[in-house]
């Protein structure tokens, strides 16, 4: 949920990353956090298994700048991607303004991706919330790969709606920024409606 | 369809940091955090030093949301208390409707007067927040009512 707070002047938003195990979520974050001035954004947080897994969540905070005299600051959070964990999945959509379905684009992985997605739906449903309502932008990481699966296959399966898709390659940082900026624009602009 | 944004105002945010300073004092506490459940932080007070507050504040939502799965799972409604002692420095929350009451203290007090002194105020917050989250949101009030593509944009330059 939005949070303006008048005094410190700042606008606060959260945005969750979502997809299949290994597809590359907490890379996104990694990305931010390398590629931005110290003084622009907090720790990143991340909750992992000994074997770097997201267990519960990774976070970290990115202030973007000043817009009409406020901060404007968003809190990025990623989800655990095993099946498993769909728990943890649940609670850290709660208040959530703008979601990421950050998709693996091997061709063995289009089932991991589908599944995923159903399952962001239905999680998203249980907390009153509607993807096709809600901020919301389609990666297609990993496009570095050499068994991809072309683009048309992938948006064939995974698009909702009309919403921003953005090839990726989270480990060189390729497409990380247009995701971020698709979705916080997105946002900001249901700021300016709501 | 995100929530309805929540506007916090200066005014009843001086009332919540009034309210916490009290509390800060009653209960000899380090630092004291009002922190919504989505994990954002409504307002702190204290001898912040080093500490990383809005970290703090999204591991305690992320820690009360975890212990409220656990207690759903036993049959229980919620936890509403959670208190983590280390060697030196302690952190108890209280859970207050959608708030969450973080006090951080050390050898200074103790767990009992932190517990008491938090629960007297719990009633206090509450109502202070519900007249902001009652507060009709007007859209023209909203700072990005007339916002810009160009102003978006420049936020990536």
């Amino acid at each position: 949920m939005t949070f303006i707070n008048y005094a410190s002047r700042e606008i606060n938003c959260k945005i969750v990353y979502y997809g299949p195990g290994l597809c590359g979520k907490t890379t996104n974050l990694q990305h931010i956090f390398e590629a931005t001035a110290p003084q622009a954004r907090g720790k990143l947080i991340s909750l992992a298994t000994e074997t770097d897994r997201t267990l519960f969540f990774d976070f970290m905070p990115l202030e973007l700048g000043t817009v009409r005299g406020f901060k404007t600051r968003f809190h990025l959070y990623t989800v655990p991607g095993q099946v498993f964990y769909d728990a943890s999945r649940k609670l850290i959509l709660k208040g959530v303004d703008g979601v990421v379905f950050v998709a693996d684009s091997q061709e063995e992985r289009m089932d991991a991706n589908v599944e995923s997605l159903y399952n962001l739906e239905e999680n998203l449903r249980a907390q009153g919330y509607d993807l096709m309502k809600l901020p919301y932008v389609l990666q297609l990481n990993k496009r570095d790969l050499p068994n991809v699966l072309p683009v048309p296959d992938i948006t064939a399966e995974l698009m909702r709606k009309q919403e921003p898709v953005v090839e990726a390659v989270a480990s060189t940082g390729a497409g990380v920024f247009d995701t971020l900026k698709a979705v916080a624009k997105q946002v900001l602009t249901e700021l300016r409606k709501s | 369809m995100p929530d309805t944004p929540i506007l916090l105002r200066e005014r009843e945010y001086h009332q919540i940091k009034a309210v916490l300073a009290r509390l800060r004092m009653d209960s000899s506490a380090r630092v004291v955090f009002l922190v919504d459940k989505d994990g954002q932080e409504i307002a702190v007070q204290g001898e912040i030093g080093n500490i990383d507050t809005t970290s703090l504040a999204s591991l305690a939502a992320g820690n009360v949301a975890a212990t409220g799965g656990m207690a759903q799972l036993i049959g229980e409604k919620e936890f509403p208390t959670l208190s983590h002692e280390g060697e030196k420095e302690s952190i108890h929350i209280s859970v207050i409707g959608r708030l969450l009451l973080v006090v951080v203290f050390d050898e200074r007090s103790t767990l009992g007067l932190v517990k008491l002194r938090s629960k007297q105020i719990s009633q206090q917050l509450s109502a202070l927040m519900d007249e902001v989250t009652q507060a009709e949101f007007v859209a023209a009030d909203s700072p990005f009512a007339e916002i810009t593509d160009e102003d978006i944009d420049s936020l990536f330059k």
